[in-house]
């Protein structure tokens, strides 16, 4: 590699890191060119993030060394790695949400006037040149926790910038993202490479990593498997070398055969937390043995609709009945017990409790009931012993049920949620983005739990903002815009044209009770 | 931290109070050397102060039983995301209900008196702690404001009581009638004027400590109070009446202070003695469980810890001529210590392993 636009900025050569019962790093070497955009995938847990925060001296390693510009280094905190100009963004944001934009910008070097106070101008100043110099556009007036995630996520990547960062990490940028930020974020990672920015990008979405990066290094259980050109590979050899095996990355579904209805809302109205309507006269339903999806752009009700399904936020007015039996507004434990599971969209506000251990989590909702307790009384050994058959079964890695489940990596996390819900013999599943997060195997491995529950008979309701994902398991698609449902039309027959229109609220399909064949 | 990877780090635990303890016995020392005394010879006193005699190590007991109650009070409530700082007044109405049952009763065989003495307290002290975890779970009001109001209305409602209606008409001091015999705890040497004052109360306390530790780990409910503390938001999705759960938690936690106050009524005092100020057990409770990081098992040793200190500061003083404060400054230490235990981390070896769970925490996807 004598080309000069190869020289590597950084080498991580023999980086090994132990912790309790897993070997997360085994002796990976890495290398990323000077203007780069070097993707790094790999199933869950495979050590993406524990790398890179290595990188970022979060952890220390074990074995191994850094090189920068070809001068080895030691990286003992984030402070070495920031004044070796490594920045790195994180999944879950770092900012303060009640500052200005500004304010979390110069936030750690902030600029003083007369020795103590801040100076909130030149502090603005700052914020507006650096967007200005990297194409980045902020209002440094707003408050954190009033803009986008994808607007946070451009704050976090000017913090880097502002703090000199020349090398980048951005583990996981796009699972939080619309497709609209996800081509808006591509767009800036291009300029900063044109600006000889080099990039570290994760991503479990292999479409994404063949569009934006020019390299791949994959890593499976620790060890990396190779590092590939990205124009030379495809989705197919990329999803192999991560899993080992051939993934069907669309699964095979046979027709659905819908019996009687499980699910009906019926012009449900739900306020959202600022007390605005956010559901508005929705009515459908769900029949059992079939997958019902709901596509739309995020923020357009489904949180909302999904909360007032399952009882965490009571509807302004209409009905939702489950079996027949009227649940509107009942507590999330009578809805559970009428055979309702929910896989929630926020797996560490709503999924886990973190500091439990991952056992403790699998009994989030049965912990009353018997087999895991009697007479008020928790059966430990029992629990423990299902937690166990539940990660064998739903191969969640991990070194034992008895860990806190905030040491699992991000994907594991959901594996857990997943497995505990699955498992609970429901009769309706509401699935919100059940994925999110996951690598291709383990989408796989959802989805086609998914399609064996459906053909076992039950209904789901699968609430998703990946295109892709609705289209490949739902039997009906539901469009969703501005709290209303635009429509319901088929999959086999309509367009990803159609679809993105009316999300978009450009068009409108066929209605769900002129849609016929709905059953009452 | 959980009861199932305890068994594995339980010396990891252990070590972080171990160490701020000695170093906190380090900084008293300093201290000393500054006010001109002799560290040494205060830490013999110290010691001889709390297990020199039958007479002092009856003494520190007596002192300990109290603070194990009040600093359950404080873990429970905290394992519900609570901070009970009202134990201070759950244990004055937990005094008073058990005086009152225990005087105004007569003629009660002891088989029924002297639970019923004791239940009464733990009854009021749950009661008062009840109001804050009401407003708490109804309205959402904070805790912390309700529970130091809770505490003077405590203080001066028991003024009033016991300078009017329960005031022993025979004695000019504003003390309540004694309880009956049958209502007194049994002394383990001697009658109920023994000097050795140390008493079954310790023995319940105990047993205290054992139950909340097998609420909190071996039942559905402490398994819900504890969800409840580490992610409400998760306990809600699950279907836990998180509401409830606090006000349990909160119930709980003022039933153990109450009983602090029953123990002190029945096993000490045999009645209510008027309050210039608060005594602090409750204020205590809170640095116990601190100490002992909210394990019930960890409070029994923390309390003793604090027991200790006071009680030996006294004869330090005596003694070895140093201020009773000094105590304050080492119990000061010690708590400051475990709680930024991050700096005690830091000094050990165990420190990458320690920042590998903090790590943990922060991963966040
Ligand atoms: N702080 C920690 N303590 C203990 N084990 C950990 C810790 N962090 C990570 N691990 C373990 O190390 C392994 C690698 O985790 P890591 O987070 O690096 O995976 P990842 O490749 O980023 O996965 P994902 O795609 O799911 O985010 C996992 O098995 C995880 O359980
Ligand atoms: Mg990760």
């Amino acid at each position: 590699m004598g080309k000069p636009q190869s020289v590597p900025v950084l080498e991580m050569r023999g980086i090994t890191k132990q912790f309790p019962g897993v070997l997360a790093n085994d002796h990976v070497d890495f290398r990323l060119n000077k203007g780069g955009i070097h993707a790094l995938l790999g199933e869950n847990g495979a050590g993406k993030t524990t790398l890179m925060k290595i990188l970022y001296g979060l952890y220390q390693a074990d074995e191994g060394t850094v090189l920068v510009d070809g001068k080895d280094v030691s990286i003992q905190e984030p402070n070495d790695a920031i004044s070796l100009g490594i920045g790195m963004v994180h999944q879950h944001f770092m900012l303060i949400p009640p500052f200005t934009v500004a304010e979390n910008l110069v936030l750690g070097a902030e600029p003083r006037k007369h020795g103590i106070f801040m100076d909130m101008e030149s502090a603005i100043a700052k914020a507006n040149e650096i967007s200005e110099a990297y194409g980045l556009a902020i209002d440094p007036h707003a408050k954190v926790m009033d803009i986008s995630v994808g607007m946070q996520q451009r704050v976090e990547i000017l913090k880097a910038l502002l703090r000199g960062a020349e090398i980048l990490v951005l583990d996981e940028p796009t699972a939080v993202l619309t497709p609209q930020e996800v081509v808006e974020l591509f767009e800036i990672m291009r300029n900063l490479t044109e600006q000889g920015k080099s990039i570290i990008f994760i991503s479990h979405k292999l479409k994404e990593v063949l569009d934006i990066s020019d390299h791949v290094t994959v890593l499976r259980r620790g060890k990396s498997i190779g590092t590939v050109a990205t124009p030379e590979t495809s989705q197919q050899e990329l999803a192999r070398m991560m899993v080992g095996r051939d993934v069907e990355l669309v699964v095979e579904k046979g027709p659905a055969s819908p019996d009687e209805s499980i699910l009906d809302v019926d012009a449900l109205h739900v306020l959202d937390h600022r007390q605005l309507p956010a559901v508005r006269g929705v009515s459908f339903s769900v029949r059992a043995g079939e997958i019902l999806g709901i596509a739309g752009v995020d923020g357009n009700g489904q949180s909302e609709l999904v909360e007032a399904i399952t009882g965490m936020r009571r509807p302004a007015s209409g009905r939702v009945m489950i079996n027949g039996c009227d649940v509107t507004g009942v507590p999330p434990r009578q809805v559970f017990e009428s055979g309702v599971v929910h896989i929630p969209s926020d797996r560490q506000r709503h999924g886990l409790i973190l500091d439990f251990t991952v056992a403790e989590n699998m009994i989030l909702q049965t912990y009353y009931k018997a087999p895991f307790s009697r007479r008020g009384e928790l059966d430990w050994e029992t629990i423990h012993t299902e937690a166990r058959r539940l990660i064998e079964q739903f191969d969640v890695r991990t070194p034992s049920e008895k860990v806190a489940a905030g040491s699992l990596s991000g994907g594991n996390q959901q594996k857990v949620i997943v497995a505990r819900e699955l498992s609970r013999e429901p009769e309706l599943i509401v699935a919100a983005q059940p994925t999110r997060g996951l690598d291709v195997g383990a989408i796989e491995f959802v989805h086609r739990k998914l399609i064996e529950a459906r053909d076992d008979g039950k209904a789901v309701l699968l609430v998703s903002l990946e295109l892709d994902e609705i289209m490949a398991l739902a039997d009906r698609i539901a469009v969703i815009y501005e709290g209303e449902i635009v429509g319901i039309v088929d999959p086999d027959t309509v367009t990803e044209e159609e679809l993105g229109l009316m999300m978009a609220g450009a068009m409108r399909g066929p209605q769900p009770k002129a849609a016929g064949g709905e059953s009452r | 931290m959980s009861m199932n990877s305890k068994s594995k780090a339980w010396w990891r635990e252990l070590l972080v109070p171990v160490v701020a303890v000695l170093v906190g016995l380090a900084i008293g020392a300093v201290f000393m050397l500054f006010t001109g005394a002799n560290p040494l010879d205060a830490y013999r006193a110290l010691l001889s102060g709390c297990f020199g005699s039958p007479v002092n190590l009856s003494e520190t007991i007596v002192y300990v039983t109290p603070l194990i109650c009040t600093g359950l009070s404080i873990a429970v409530a905290f394992r519900a995301g609570l901070f009970n700082i009202g134990a201070e007044g759950q244990m004055i109405v937990g005094m008073l209900a058990s005086a009152i049952v225990g005087y105004a009763l007569t003629g009660l065989p002891r088989i029924i008196h002297l639970p019923l003495t004791i239940l009464s307290g733990m009854v009021a002290g749950g009661l008062w702690a009840a109001v804050p975890g009401y407003l708490k779970a109804r309205f959402g009001v904070h805790e912390v404001v309700n529970s130091i109001m809770m505490n003077y209305i405590a203080l001066y409602f028991s003024h009033y009581l016991v300078n009017g209606p329960i005031k022993d008409p025979n004695l000019a001091s504003p003390y309540s009638p004694e309880i009956a015999d049958a209502a007194k705890l049994w002394r383990f040497v001697g009658g109920h004027g023994s000097e050795f004052r140390v008493n079954s109360g310790i023995i319940i306390a105990i047993v205290a400590a054992i139950l909340i530790y097998r609420l909190l780990y071996k039942t559905t409910k402490g398994y819900e109070i504890r969800a409840v503390g580490l992610n409400p938001e998760a306990a809600r999705y699950a279907g836990i009446d998180v509401s409830t759960a606090m006000a349990r938690s909160m119930l709980i936690a003022g039933s153990m202070a109450g009983l602090a106050g029953a123990i002190q009524v029945c096993g000490i005092q045999y009645k209510f003695l008027d309050l210039f100020a608060f005594e602090g057990f409750g204020f205590d409770g809170i640095a116990v469980a601190l100490l002992a990081k909210g394990n019930p098992y960890g409070i029994l040793a923390a309390a003793s810890l604090f027991g200790v200190l006071n009680r030996g500061s006294q004869m330090m003083q005596l003694l070895a001529r140093v201020p009773k404060e000094t105590a304050g400054i080492i119990q000061a230490s010690v708590v400051f210590l475990v709680a930024a235990e991050g700096i005690v981390e830091g000094w050990l070896p165990i420190r990458r392993m320690a920042k590998l769970d903090v790590a943990g925490k922060e991963e966040t996807r």
